[in-house]
């Protein structure tokens, strides 16, 4: 099969620039993407558009989750699958797989009640991050530095947040001198990094932190490609915390960002993900 | 080109825009939705959603 014959879907609903970029990528690679919003979906559990193999870009997990169960279940091949959105769509569930695979990564507790996330936070020792299992940007999370900030980011989460909230995941937190790297990996291949500085201690750069190149040593690669492995693999990116046991792996993402990350590092990003999906059709 | 929705400047659209593309208003700073490019309309985008992004 020929790109030029290929049906690519790209799952969307708003169009950033990291779409507009793969969007380019697929035509210089002889590919017209099918563009497919998530917002005029109607899916019936037998049928799904027709295309040869679906890339997911949708900017909300719910629906790119549910999306892809039903798109697997019509036969149409996903990249990412559902089951690597499911778990890094969930830092419970990823820090589960992690674990499976011997995955080095932050110590880590989940409770449900006020009462045990209290116990569990005490057992870990302050500080902590209180994080939300399912969200991104750096939204809702709490460094605890006493019992005093515990007892109250519990009782709001609690009274004041949905049921989600109350599933408490509580992470050691890791001093990690104002800066975590963002690893992309894409197959096989750690392709790109980049270091996230900030002076505060939430480093997204959805929050404002500056990327700058990160070299790509092997141990940035092999604990990247063994993250990228366990939930699943794929197209990922993978952030890291550098700690005085060695790289820690935070969390992973399935439907990665990579406006900042391009000019940085100097890699195409957009084009080895086209290349990747194209060559996944060919299979 | 199209209109902004909220201060009725003209708002450039690029060669490759495409319908679903998010803009900035360089006017008001709004962010907007390309709804449609035949014809152009533009509308406020969705604010933030608790799922949204990685």
């Amino acid at each position: 099969m020929t790109p030029g014959s290929m049906r690519i879907g790209l799952l969307h609903s708003l169009i950033r620039k990291e779409e507009k970029l793969l969007i380019a990528a697929f035509k210089n690679a002889g590919v017209e993407p099918i563009m497919i919003d998530d917002r005029e979906l109607i899916m019936d559990f037998h049928h799904a558009p027709d295309v040869d193999i679906l890339v997911e870009r949708s900017i909300n997990h719910s629906r790119a989750l549910h999306a892809l169960r039903l798109f697997e279940s019509a036969g149409v091949r996903c990249v990412n699958s559902h089951k690597v959105a499911q778990i890094c769509g969930d830092k419970l569930l990823t820090t589960a797989a992690l674990k499976d695979c011997g995955i080095a990564q932050p110590e880590c507790r989940v409770a449900f009640t006020e009462e045990s996330a209290l116990r569990a936070i005490e057992e870990l020792g302050y500080p902590v991050v209180l994080k939300p299992a399912v969200g991104s940007w750096g939204r809702l999370l709490s460094k605890i530095n006493d019992r005093d900030a515990a007892e109250t980011v519990l009782e709001h989460k609690t009274v004041l947040g949905s049921y989600h909230h109350s599933i408490f995941y509580i992470q050691q937190y890791i001093e990690k001198k104002g800066r975590d790297i963002r690893s992309f990996v894409i197959g096989d291949d750690c392709i790109a990094a980049i270091y996230r500085t900030s002076d505060h201690w939430i480093t997204n750069t959805a929050r404002g932190a500056k990327a700058s190149k990160c070299e790509v040593n092997a141990e940035v690669a092999e604990i990247s490609i063994a993250a990228a492995t366990a939930v699943g693999g794929g197209i990922v990116a993978v952030d890291l915390f550098e700690s005085d046991a060695g790289l820690l792996v935070n969390e992973v993402n399935y439907t990665m960002e990579f406006r900042n990350s391009i000019d940085t590092t100097g890699v195409d990003i957009p084009q080895c993900v086209a290349s990747y999906v194209i060559g996944q059709v060919t299979q | 080109m199209g209109e902004c929705p909220v201060c009725a400047a003209t708002v450039p659209l690029a060669p490759d825009a495409i319908a679903g593309e998010l803009l900035v208003c360089e006017d008001c700073g709004a962010e907007l939705e390309l709804k449609s490019l035949n014809p152009v309309v533009l509308d406020e985008a969705p604010a933030a959603e608790e799922d949204w992004g990685q």
